[in-house]
C-alpha cells in the first residue's frame, strides 16, 4: 500500500491511483484530480527536455504537511501526491494530486490548494534544456499569488 | 559547532559542490550566510539581493532561525516543481 506521497522517476498510472485511493470507501462521491505535464515550450523558447531535481526527505515531509493542512481546511476522505524527478520530456507526465470527498466542491478546492502551495512551498527544481542552452526555471510571481488567495503569504518567487 | 550545509540547483552549480560540513561560530541562518559570503567568492551566490531560500532541519526558514549542534542547513533557490 502506497503512502500518501510519493517522489519516483517512473510514470505513474492516473486510473491506477484513483482506484487505490477511493478502494472501498462508500462516502467518496467526489474524486477530482490534476496531472501536470511538460510542455515543449516556455517563456518563449522550445524544450526539449527537463531535468527535475528535488531535496531528498524534505521534499517528502514538506508535502506531507500541505496535506495535513488541506485536510484541516477541507472536508475530504483521502488524498494522493506523486511527484516525479530525474529527465523528462514534453508529454511527459511530471505531477499528479488526487482527492476525495463527499461532494465535489470540496476535493476540487483542496485539490487546487494542494497545488498552489505546492508549486511554491515544496523544494523541487527544473531545469530547461532549450536551442539556448540549459537554464534553470524561473519562479513566477503569479504562483505566489495563487498561494496568497487561500490566506497564506509566503514568499518563494 | 558543526553543521551540516545543503545546496541545491542553480546555487549547487555556482558552489560546486551538493554538501559540506561546516564549523561555524554563528548563531543563525544570517550569521551562517555572512560566513559563508566571506569564505570565497564561489558563495557570493548567496549574497544578500539574490534570490535566496532557506532551509533549517528540512523546513523552509528564514534568516532569523537558529542553529543548533548537527544543525542540516540548505540554501537554494525560488522552487520551481509541479
Amino acid at each position: 500500500m502506497a503512502g500518501r506521497v510519493s517522489i519516483q522517476t517512473e510514470d505513474f498510472n492516473l486510473a491506477v491511483e484513483v482506484q487505490a485511493l477511493r478502494k472501498d470507501d462508500k462516502r467518496v462521491g467526489a474524486v477530482c484530480t490534476f496531472t501536470g505535464t511538460v510542455r515543449d515550450r516556455n517563456d518563449g523558447l522550445n524544450v526539449s527536455s527537463m531535468e527535475l531535481e528535488h531535496y531528498p526527505g524534505m521534499t517528502e515531509k514538506a508535502i506531507e504537511a500541505m496535506i495535513d493542512d488541506a485536510l484541516n481546511r477541507f472536508d475530504i476522505f483521502g488524498v494522493r501526491v506523486v511527484h516525479r524527478v530525474g529527465l523528462l520530456q514534453p508529454l511527459d507526465q511530471v505531477v499528479m494530486v488526487a482527492v476525495t470527498s463527499a461532494h465535489r466542491g470540496e476535493s476540487f478546492r483542496a485539490c487546487e490548494f494542494l497545488m498552489d502551495y505546492l508549486k511554491t512551498q515544496a523544494p523541487f527544481w527544473k531545469k530547461e534544456q532549450t536551442p539556448e542552452g540549459a537554464r534553470w526555471v524561473d519562479a513566477r510571481v503569479t504562483d505566489d499569488a495563487a498561494l496568497a488567495k487561500w490566506g497564506i503569504e509566503l514568499k518563494n518567487s | 559547532m558543526r553543521v551540516t550545509i545543503k545546496y541545491f540547483a542553480s546555487i549547487r552549480e555556482a558552489i560546486g559542490r551538493a554538501s559540506e560540513q561546516r564549523e561555524t561560530a554563528a548563531t543563525s541562518l544570517a550569521g551562517l550566510r555572512d560566513e559563508l559570503l566571506a569564505a570565497g567568492p564561489a558563495y557570493a551566490c548567496l549574497g544578500r539581493g539574490r534570490a535566496v531560500r532557506m532551509a533549517l532541519g528540512q523546513m523552509m526558514s528564514d534568516e532569523s532561525a537558529l542553529l543548533a549542534p548537527d544543525s542540516e542547513v540548505a540554501f537554494f533557490p525560488p522552487v520551481t516543481g509541479g
